[in-house]
């Protein structure tokens, strides 16, 4: 199913908080490609920009303090950052939708859920009545919830968690949408519902082409549900590669850190791996590399400039000095 | 087929129906105050069809009877039941009237108080910045205005009369609404569903009434109910003051004026107003502490 056509380009994308402290960097030229059918996970740890990226995306960075200062974001053909708020609300829920981290919260507590799935229904595509129930009907049974006639009129609170970001799913799949970002999906959830909500995602992924974002500090799902990796590290992509390449062929120092930290079944430590330090500070990012306070592999040359993104391999990026 | 007809029997839709609407009224009602609900129902039943079953009419006395005990006490009659005022005119009667003045004034102060503090809530709470800032000071000032005194130079200056109170009890008492009921939008507006439905792509003015305001009316329905006590006092002491409603038209305000000259001599002619104004306000706030207990989500379920 995957095209060669990009679905989704940002090049470049700067999104800066202004606060009273400074300006904060969260985003600091940021680059990567999507094609169609294909999916992207962008991985790092927490407050490296992997949120703040998606909101640019879909233009809904919190205000009044963030602020997209510079790039493009080229959503199928069209730039993102030149629409009018009325113009993104169209795109928004209709051809890029979201699925947030948290299941519990993300209903509405006092309408069934089939009003939801409803809702976003009406709101795009002009129909009424018994073919809005239909559809919704139909949306719950995609996402595999069964008896959908009644469980439509069922409240939040009468599911668990894993029903509710099925419906969660099925709300932001209703319009058939050509982007879908997950920002989390399945951190809340436990593992054996994690599994099978990717599967569905998945599923759904090859019937319609749909292409997905998935923002994750998870590597196992990484490794499920992605063809593609972006790490992101200090509001900047540090590597990006097939995801083969990531898992086998890791070049960047912060990719390899992220691997070694994972527990693995076939060797037995005392301690498990972990990076030392903090991330940086974003009002004050360190000169050079950013990534150079933590690494291990640190030459003459780190402390300079940025390290430009070079090419490795076939699709594998990486932005470091000293990266073979 | 004795079996597919007790089948039939037990799949009659419309006394399915008939029984679900039953246990839902029923379940909404549980644990609900009898003493409460029933005494407000009665003051309400008062103020709805008081004016068709009193005996007496309210506004008009005949002197020769005028400061009839109550019927238990010496020189009473069970012609006048409470006794009457100084103008001869039936306390009981007037009393049941008024509870039509003290139920519409506070109903329509508290409707007025509710629209008005969620409307500025809303605005507030969501849309926040400059909005924000203009309303919240709007709310500081007019609840920092000692709000009896106010209302009555408000009242002195465009006339007593109902409506004009409705209207200055209205303008005045919806601060409070507006500040309780942005600190809830304020919570509601970092909720996750709200942020999917603006990724949705709702539009602001749905994202208030059809998502965060449903997610209010819990609030808002306790703190009206709370609310209705203070307003009725509110009216009572305007018309007590003599700035509430106009003479003849009993209001229980007034009628203890009325009688405030002759408390030695005739206690009855304000105590019994006193009476029903304490057991309505009782009442309303009792039902609301029942409300609040009831409609917590936490409590929906049980």
């Amino acid at each position: 199913m995957k095209s060669t056509r990009n679905i989704l380009e940002v090049k470049d994308l700067q999104t800066h908080f202004f606060t009273r402290r400074g300006v904060i960097k969260a985003v600091d030229g940021v680059s990567f490609t999507l094609r169609e059918g294909e999916t992207l996970g962008l991985v790092g740890e927490s407050g490296c920009g992997k949120t703040i990226t998606s909101l640019s995306i879909i233009r809904l960075v919190p205000k009044p303090a963030g602020r997209i200062v510079g790039g493009e974001i080229i959503f199928d053909g069209e730039d993102l950052l030149d629409k009018d708020e009325r113009e993104m609300r169209e795109i928004r829920g209709k051809r890029i939708s979201m699925i947030l981290q948290d299941p519990m919260t993300s209903l509405n507590p006092v309408f069934t859920v089939g009003e939801q799935v409803a809702e976003s229904i009406r709101i795009h595509q002009k129909i009424k009545g018994r073919q809005v129930d239909e559809q919704v009907k139909e949306m719950l049974r995609l996402v595999g919830i069964p008896a959908p006639e009644m469980r439509m009129r069922n409240y939040p609170h009468q599911m668990s968690g894993g029903m509710r970001q099925r419906i969660v799913a099925a709300i932001a799949l209703s319009c058939q949408p050509q982007l879908l970002i997950a920002d989390e999906p399945t951190t809340a959830l436990d593992v054996t519902i994690q599994a099978q909500l990717l599967r569905l995602l998945k599923d759904i992924q090859t019937q319609s082409n749909l292409s997905m974002i998935v923002i994750t500090h998870d590597l196992g799902i990484v490794a499920k549900v992605c063809d593609r990796v972006a790490v992101m590290y200090a509001g900047r992509i540090v590597e990006s590669a097939g995801v083969r390449d990531i898992f086998n062929n890791p070049r960047h120092p912060y990719t390899q850190a992220l691997l070694q930290s994972l527990p693995k079944l076939d060797s037995t430590v005392d301690r498990l791996y972990s990076i030392e330090g903090q991330p940086p500070d974003l009002l004050n990012p360190p000169p050079g590399c950013r990534f150079r306070p933590r690494c291990g592999k640190v030459g003459d040359r780190c402390d300079g400039y940025y390290p430009e993104q070079v090419q490795v391999g076939e699709g594998h990026y990486v932005s470091c000095w000293q990266h073979d | 087929m004795a079996n597919s007809q007790q089948v039939g029997e037990m799949l009659n839709v419309p006394v399915m129906r008939r029984r679900a609407i039953w246990a839902g009224m029923t379940s909404a009602l549980r644990g609900v105050p009898i003493f409460p609900a029933a005494i407000l129902a009665l003051f309400i039943f008062f103020g709805l069809f008081g004016r068709l079953i009193v005996t007496y009419d309210p506004n008009v006395g005949a002197l020769r009877d005028s400061l009839t005990p109550p019927f238990w006490q010496a020189g009473g009659s069970t012609k006048h039941l409470l006794g009457t005022d100084p103008l001869g005119r039936d306390m009981l009667s007037r009393i049941v009237v008024g509870a039509s003045t003290s139920l519409q004034v506070g109903f329509f102060v508290v409707i007025i108080c509710g629209f008005i503090g969620s409307v500025f809530a809303l605005l507030s709470g969501y849309l926040g910045g400059w909005v924000d800032i203009v309303i919240m000071r709007l709310t500081d000032i007019v609840m920092s205005m000692p709000f009896l005194i106010v209302a009555l130079n408000v009242a002195a200056i465009v006339g007593p009369g109902k409506y004009n109170l409705i209207l200055i009890l209205g303008l005045m008492g919806w601060a409070g609404y507006a500040r309780i009921l942005r600190g809830e939008v304020l919570r509601l507006k970092e909720s996750y569903f709200v942020r999917l439905a603006i990724v949705a792509g709702c539009s602001k003015p749905r994202i208030m009434v059809r998502h965060i305001f449903p997610n209010i009316a819990n609030t808002l329905v306790i703190l009206a109910t709370l609310n209705l006590g203070v307003i009725i006092i509110a009216e009572a002491s305007l018309s007590f003051l003599g700035l509430g409603i106009p003479p003849p038209t009993p209001a229980w305000g007034s009628m203890i004026s009325d009688g405030r000259s002759y408390l030695g001599l005739a206690w009855w002619v304000s105590t019994f107003p006193g009476i029903a104004l304490f057991l309505v306000v009782l009442s309303s706030n009792l039902l609301g502490d029942w409300l609040r207990v009831r409609l917590d989500p936490k409590f929906r379920q049980l």
